[in-house]
C-alpha cells in the first residue's frame, strides 16, 4: 500500500477560496457571485483584490443563477457560490433552464455539501445534489477530495467551456494530494494499485478509503483505490480496467446511495463488466445534527464501513 | 423608421403569429398579438443591432449592440416572426414552428442554435435575472448599449422576479429597461381574480425603480414615443420599468380582451376570419 502522509489539515472550501484568488489574478473574465455567504465560501481574498468582479446577491439564490447565465453573454465566466443545498435543490429549475438547457458557461460552486457540515442538521445537509446535477444533460459534476485538489479543480474549470457543478465541504481534513497537481476533468486518479477489490471513492471519502486500504492490507487484502473526483463525465476506462483486475467493487461517497457515484459506477458494470458492488453511502435518509465525525460514524461512511464493504464484495466473488 | 412602415410590419407579424399557431394547432396567440407593437418598435426602430446590409447578424455575446430578452417565453410566435422578418433566419422557417426537428421550439431556446435567441425561457420568472446579468457584463465591458427585457403580468406572481427587482436598484443597473405586458389576463382567468398583483407601479417604485407607463401599448406611435422616453430615463442610476398596457389578442377582434385565447389555436375558419383583418404587407412565409 502506497504511503500517504499529511502535515496539515484544511477544509476543501478553503481550497476553493485559494483557487479563486489565483483565478482573480490570472483570468480577467472570471467573476464571482455569492448569496450572503462570503465568509463561508472563503471569497474574501478574491473580493478584496477584485471588488468590481464580485456581485453580492443577498439571500436570493434563484436570481444569482439567472444573473450568472446572463453574465456569460458578454464573455464572463461566472462562479456562483453558496451552500450546496441552496446551490442545487433550491434552484434546480433555474439551473435546468437558464444554465444547462441554455448551455451557459456557469460554474456552480457549492460548499457545505453532505453530512459533514455537522451541527446545522438536515435542512442544510444535502445528500441528493450529485444525483440532481448529473441528471442534467451537459453538466459536469466534480467532487474533489482535499484542499489541494479543490484548489486545482477550481482553477481548471475556468478553462473548460460549459456548465460545471463543483462540490466541496466544511470540515478540516488531511491534505494528502500534490500541491502542484494538474487537475484533469474526467480523469480518475489512481491512489493505490491493488488486486483484490476496487474502491472507487469521491470527496471526503477518499481519505477514508486510504485508511481502509491500510487496514485491509494488514489483513492481507490488496485494495485498489481510485479517486473519482469527476462523477460526470465518468472515467469508464479507469473503472473497467480496475474491475477487470480485481473482479469486485466498493463505491464510497458522502451522498444518498440513490443517484450518486455508486449508481453511475453500477451502470458501467451492468452494461460492460458484471461484478459484485457494495455501496458505502447514506441509506436513503436525511441527516441530522452532530459533529462531522459522529455523523460519518452513525451514517456508515467511515473507514471501517469501507473495510466491511470490501470484505462483502470479495466474498460475493466466490 | 416611420410609424406607418412599422404598422405595416406589425400587421404582417400578426399574420405570421396566427398562421404559425394554426399551422401546428398549438401555441399562444393572445399575448403574442398584444406584444406585437412593442417587439416591432424595438427591433425595427429602437434597438441598435449588429447588421449587415440591413439584415441582422447574430452574435451570442452581443458586444456593441442592444440586447432583448423574452422572459415570458410562451409568446414565442411574435418573437420568432420579428426575428425572421429582421433577417436573423429565413421567414420560411416559421412553417416549422413547434414541429419535430425545428429550431423554433414551443418556447425559445438556444439549444437548437436559432439566431437571435440568447437564453431559454418558458419556465417563468427567470428572464429578468438573466437580463440583469447581461447588463452587468455590458457594464464590465464598458459597453454602453441597453438591455431590454419583457415579462408578463401573470409572471409577476413568481418570487424570483422580486429577487431580481431587489437586486437591480441596489446595484444601480441603469442600463436595463424592463417591460411588463399588462394585459390583465392569465391562463386561469383575469389576473385580478387569479392572483391580484395590485399596484405594480407602487411596488416597483418602492423597490427603487424608475417606473413609467405606456398607456396605449397597441398604438405604434405611442409605443415608439414611450420607448424613446424610457431610453431617456435610463443611465441615471436606476433601472427602468415600463408598464405596457396592451390588449391580449390585439388585432384580431374575436381574440381580443379574453384569456380564452391565451394558449388556443384557431381552426381553419377562424384563421380565415383573422387573416381578413390583417394586411399582408410583406408577403406571407
Amino acid at each position: 500500500m502506497k504511503k500517504y502522509t499529511f502535515t496539515e489539515k484544511k477544509d476543501t472550501r478553503s481550497g476553493f477560496g485559494a483557487g479563486m484568488q489565483v483565478l482573480g489574478q490570472q483570468n480577467p473574465n472570471v467573476v464571482a457571485l455569492c448569496a450572503d455567504l462570503v465568509g463561508s465560501l472563503k471569497l474574501d481574498a478574491f473580493i478584496k483584490e477584485n471588488p468590481e468582479r464580485f456581485f453580492q446577491c443577498g439571500i436570493s439564490e434563484a436570481n444569482m443563477i439567472g444573473l450568472s447565465a446572463g453574465l456569460t453573454i458578454g464573455g464572463k465566466i461566472p462562479f456562483a457560490t453558496t451552500f450546496a443545498n441552496f446551490a442545487t435543490g433550491r434552484v434546480y429549475d433555474q439551473i435546468r433552464q437558464s444554465v444547462a438547457y441554455s448551455g451557459k458557461n456557469v460554474k456552480i460552486c457549492a460548499s457545505h455539501a453532505g453530512l459533514t457540515l455537522g451541527e446545522d442538521g438536515a435542512t442544510h445537509q444535502i445528500l441528493e445534489d450529485i444525483g440532481m446535477m448529473k441528471m442534467l444533460p451537459g453538466m459536469t459534476v466534480i467532487n474533489p477530495c482535499d484542499y489541494n485538489q479543490t484548489k486545482a479543480a477550481t482553477i481548471a474549470i475556468a478553462d473548460y467551456e460549459g456548465p460545471v457543478y463543483l462540490r466541496f465541504g466544511r470540515p478540516v481534513i488531511p491534505i494528502f494530494t500534490d500541491p502542484d497537481q494538474k487537475f484533469e476533468i474526467g480523469k480518475a486518479w489512481m491512489v493505490n494499485e491493488g488486486t483484490d477489490v476496487s474502491i472507487f471513492a469521491t470527496g471526503h471519502l477518499v481519505w477514508e478509503a486510504i485508511q481502509a486500504g491500510e487496514q485491509l492490507e494488514a489483513e492481507g487484502i490488496s485494495a485498489e483505490i481510485i479517486n473519482i473526483h469527476t462523477i460526470k463525465p465518468l472515467d469508464e476506462e479507469a473503472i473497467l480496467k480496475s474491475v477487470a483486475k480485481t473482479g469486485c467493487v466498493v463505491t464510497a461517497e458522502e451522498h444518498n446511495r440513490l443517484g450518486g457515484l455508486g449508481d453511475s459506477v453500477a451502470q458501467v458494470l451492468v452494461k460492460k463488466h458484471l461484478a459484485p458492488q457494495e455501496y458505502v453511502a447514506v441509506d436513503d435518509s436525511f441527516g441530522e445534527s452532530g459533529t462531522p465525525a459522529q455523523l460519518m460514524e452513525k451514517y456508515g461512511l467511515s473507514a471501517k464501513d469501507i473495510v466491511a464493504a470490501a470484505k462483502r464484495a470479495i466474498e460475493r466473488k466466490k | 423608421m416611420e410609424i406607418d412602415q412599422l404598422e405595416k410590419i406589425a400587421s404582417q407579424v400578426r399574420r405570421d403569429i396566427v398562421r404559425m399557431v394554426h399551422g401546428c394547432q398549438s401555441g399562444h396567440p393572445g399575448g403574442s398579438l398584444g406584444c406585437t407593437d412593442l417587439l416591432v418598435a424595438l427591433y425595427f426602430h429602437q434597438m441598435t443591432l449588429n447588421e449587415q446590409d440591413e439584415e441582422a447578424v447574430f452574435d451570442m455575446d452581443g458586444a456593441g449592440e442592444d440586447l432583448f430578452f423574452l422572459s415570458n417565453g410562451h409568446i414565442s410566435p411574435v418573437w420568432y416572426s420579428v426575428l425572421a422578418r429582421k433577417g436573423y433566419f429565413p421567414v420560411s422557417e416559421m412553417a416549422t414552428f413547434r414541429k419535430l426537428d425545428s429550431r423554433l421550439q414551443g418556447h425559445p431556446t438556444t439549444h437548437e442554435g436559432l439566431p437571435g435567441i440568447r437564453i431559454a425561457s418558458g419556465s417563468l420568472g427567470q428572464g429578468m435575472s438573466v437580463a440583469l446579468g447581461a447588463a452587468l457584463a455590458k457594464r464590465l465591458n464598458d459597453d454602453d448599449h441597453k438591455v431590454y427585457c419583457l415579462m408578463g403580468d401573470g409572471e409577476q406572481q413568481e418570487g424570483q422576479v422580486w429577487e431580481a427587482a431587489t437586486f437591480a436598484p441596489h446595484h444601480k443597473v441603469d442600463n436595463l429597461i424592463a417591460f411588463i405586458d399588462l394585459n390583465g389576463q392569465q391562463i386561469d382567468g383575469p389576473t385580478v381574480k387569479v392572483m391580484d398583483n395590485r399596484d405594480l407601479r407602487a411596488k416597483y417604485e418602492a423597490f427603487g425603480w424608475e417606473v413609467m407607463d405606456i398607456e396605449q401599448g397597441n398604438d405604434m406611435a405611442a409605443v415608439v414615443k414611450g420607448l424613446a422616453e424610457a431610453k431617456g430615463k435610463s443611465g441615471h442610476g436606476k433601472p427602468v420599468m415600463v408598464l405596457l398596457h396592451t390588449g391580449m389578442g390585439y388585432g384580431v377582434d374575436f381574440m381580443m380582451g379574453s384569456h380564452k385565447w391565451h394558449g388556443v389555436a384557431p381552426n381553419d375558419e377562424q384563421l380565415a376570419a383573422a387573416l381578413d383583418q390583417l394586411e399582408e404587407s410583406l408577403g406571407d412565409y
